[in-house]
């Protein structure tokens, strides 16, 4: 009798609701149920602009986390990316230079502008796949800007410098999408959504080759699993999800323009991603709200102090440096620090 | 080397030579009324070539810092297309305040390679081999130092005058038309400076490979480049070649800002725009390869020259072909060595 193929016996643990409850942890509930009430604490700026802009933001980023942290890959694409999906829903739906857009339902233009932003992520995945390291960031730069480049040129496709406006969201179930709470909630359920699936994913064969492709390589490849095609359909994956980020992202600003992708926005995902930290899903929220809320206020506070409100990218540059510097983890890595440091006794030495 | 790629890749050596001559003839010889009507008018062309060639100079000026840096010491400078613009801003300020365009490049060169010292000196040689740091860090200081530059020198752009003796064009000994009746020759003219950027562009290049292959400095640099761990066994002390090389880099990208500023103008954009630029002409030519940013910038400035002629819309589209294509039948570039 094979006494390894014997299955270890499972624990006695009934699942159900209960235990559901108990294996989360307590903090996680209080989060959710924060975020659940937060229409009847803030007020509309706080949940349009703020809390609205974190999600979509903490979502690009996260499919930058994903592919970052899971697949090793640093892609600088994923604003373009979103960028493609927002531009895809001017496109097909409808905006105000009515030229160009076509107008066609919400339930066609939608999936197809996930579509097509998801396919245009595959293609540059399977261009920079071809490549390792230093060499992704850099090729993946330097198709972003060519996009930006040609958006701005662009007049009969994209209509060039002054993009689209008058975007909005489809007046679904008779609820204005773009007002305060409705698009809280809207920019919610997505983040919860993406971030359950990146979760999910990792978790799953599939996200564990991933893994396994992210250490080694050489041996993934020896055990047979296909290195790249794991590579190009996690660029997929993270695609769509700066797709759904981009069509939100659209809708919040109501326009799109080159500048939604120019190099200062992708630029601006990567500090999210890693002042967040990017070996959690959960960093690129926290980072896309430490940015958010920078961005929103440090104008105030920078004119408080006698300086001039355009300086706040000196304080965001400078903040990144600084966690760069001393915590390549991120904002996630110094807590870990922290916590280790408070667990530390020194009678037993280490934990 | 050339004949070594010659018996290995005949049809290859045969297409690039027949592109080569087909674009010398197309430049020296006088155009019929037939070529004419198909594809404009001779000076336009000229005009493009001789445009995307200094352009492809001031692009290799900028690159060869950046492929020698990467080359060597593995460092990704993201910061470097902010060196650029800080030589011109320097630039400017130094040719107004003593009004001579000659003097502005050394003193540039040594302010941005000071710069340079102080930058491989405190930031890269802490962070050594950790690729992914060094690119968020200097990334981060781009944003840092953009953001400074545009503090100082505000939104509006700058360009740094030309001296007298260079300004104005210069004939070349290449024909633009022959009118039909008199048969009299127009010669191309073209501006003198950009004549005078380009040569000067092309004494540096060789020099530089002068230096690389034939003084002991250079036989240095190849033998780091090849395998530093045994280089810095072998007593030799690495760091000091390594400051050496950051600095001539940087100081080669700040002379770049003023030949930039010259020829172009400066804006805050600029910066992102050489290092877009510069990542290109490496990625095509090959990572640390000097002959490969010379090919690479020359290719990525003629495409962009001769597109936004030809095709305004797709200029950028062209570049960004060619990289593609490069990427994914030579990832490694077209002089890369294979790694």
């Amino acid at each position: 009798m094979a006494v390894t193929d014997q299955p270890p016996p499972r624990t006695a643990v009934e699942p159900g609701p209960w235990n559901l409850i108990e294996r989360v942890h307590p903090a996680w509930w209080a989060v959710a149920f924060i975020l659940l009430v937060m229409p009847l604490l803030a007020n509309d700026f706080w949940l349009f602009q703020v809390f609205g802009w974190t999600f979509i933001l903490g979502m690009i980023a996260l499919s930058m986390m994903f592919l970052a942290g899971y697949g090793g890959m640093v892609s600088l694409i994923q604003m373009t990316v979103a960028a493609m999906g927002g531009y895809m829903v001017a496109i097909l739906g409808t905006s105000g230079v009515a030229a160009i857009s076509q107008g066609l339902p919400w339930w066609l233009y939608i999936p197809a502008a996930v579509l097509i932003a998801a396919a245009f992520g595959t293609l540059v995945g399977a261009l920079a796949v071809r490549t390792e390291g230093i060499y992704t960031i850099m090729i993946t730069l330097a198709i972003a800007s060519a996009f930006f480049y040609f958006t701005r040129q662009n007049y009969g496709l994209f209509n060039g410098y002054s993009g689209f406006n008058l975007v909005v969201p489809p007046m679904l179930f008779g609820v204005d999408w773009r007002g305060a709470v409705p698009f809280y909630y809207l920019t919610l359920g997505c983040a919860v959504i993406a971030y359950a699936a990146v979760v999910y994913v990792s978790r799953s064969p599939f996200g564990l080759a991933l893994q396994g492709v992210r250490d080694n390589p050489r041996r993934m490849a020896a055990l047979g699993y296909s290195v790249n095609a794991h590579r190009i359909a996690a660029y997929t994956f993270a695609s769509v999800i700066a797709a759904v980020g981009g069509i939100l992202l659209v809708w919040q600003n109501a326009q799109i323009s080159p500048g939604t992708a120019g190099i200062p926005a992708v630029i601006d995902i990567l500090v999210i991603a890693v002042v967040g930290g990017l070996k959690r899903p959960i960093g690129p929220f926290i980072g896309a709200l430490i940015y958010v809320v920078l961005r929103t206020f440090s104008p105030d506070v920078l004119l408080a102090f006698g300086l001039s409100g355009e300086r706040f990218k000196l304080v965001i540059g400078i903040g990144f440096l600084l966690i760069v510097f001393f915590s390549p983890d991120g904002v996630l890595g110094l807590w870990e620090k922290w916590q280790n440091r408070k667990r530390h006794d020194p009678l037993k030495g280490d934990r | 080397m050339l004949q070594r790629f010659v018996s290995r890749h005949p049809i290859w050596t045969l297409v690039i030579a027949i592109i080569v001559a087909g674009l010398v003839w197309l430049i020296f010889a006088p155009w019929s009324e037939g070529l004419e009507d198909a594809i404009g008018r001779k000076k336009v062309f000229l005009n493009a070539v001789f445009g995307g060639i200094t352009l492809g100079a001031l692009y290799f000026l900028v690159a060869a810092g950046f492929t020698l840096i990467f080359g060597l010491m593995r460092n990704v400078n993201l910061a470097h297309g902010s060196l650029y613009l800080l030589g011109g801003y320097l630039g400017f300020e130094v040719s107004e305040a003593t009004g001579s365009w000659l003097l502005a490049f050394p003193v540039v060169f040594v302010v941005v390679a000071l710069l340079g010292l102080l930058l491989q000196h405190q930031v890269f040689r802490r962070m050594e081999g950790e690729e992914l740091r060094q690119t968020m860090v200097t990334i981060g200081l781009s944003v840092v130092l953009a953001d400074i530059m545009l503090w100082i020198w505000g939104g509006q752009s700058y360009t740094i005058l030309t001296p007298d003796i260079l300004s104005g064009p210069i004939e070349l000994p290449v024909i633009s038309s022959i009118r039909d009746d008199t048969g009299a020759i127009t010669w191309f003219r073209f501006p003198a400076v950009r004549i005078a950027i380009l040569i000067a562009a092309i004494v540096i290049g060789i020099a530089m490979w002068l230096v690389l292959n034939r003084s002991r400095l250079g036989m240095l640099i190849r033998a780091g480049v090849d395998d530093r761990e045994m280089l810095a066994a072998s007593g030799v002390r690495i760091q000091y070649v390594f400051l050496a090389v950051f600095a001539f880099g940087a100081g080669l990208a700040g002379m770049g800002g003023i030949v930039g500023g010259t020829f172009q103008s400066l804006t805050p954009g600029e910066d992102t725009r050489f290092l877009l630029a510069s990542l290109v002409v490496v990625i095509v030519g090959g990572m640390g390869s000097i002959p490969g940013a010379a090919i690479g910038a020359i290719i990525i400035g003629l495409s962009e020259q001769l597109g936004l002629v030809y095709a305004p819309t797709y200029s950028v589209v062209f570049t960004f072909l060619i990289m593609a294509v490069v990427l994914a039948f030579r990832p490694q570039g077209l002089l890369g060595a294979g790694r």
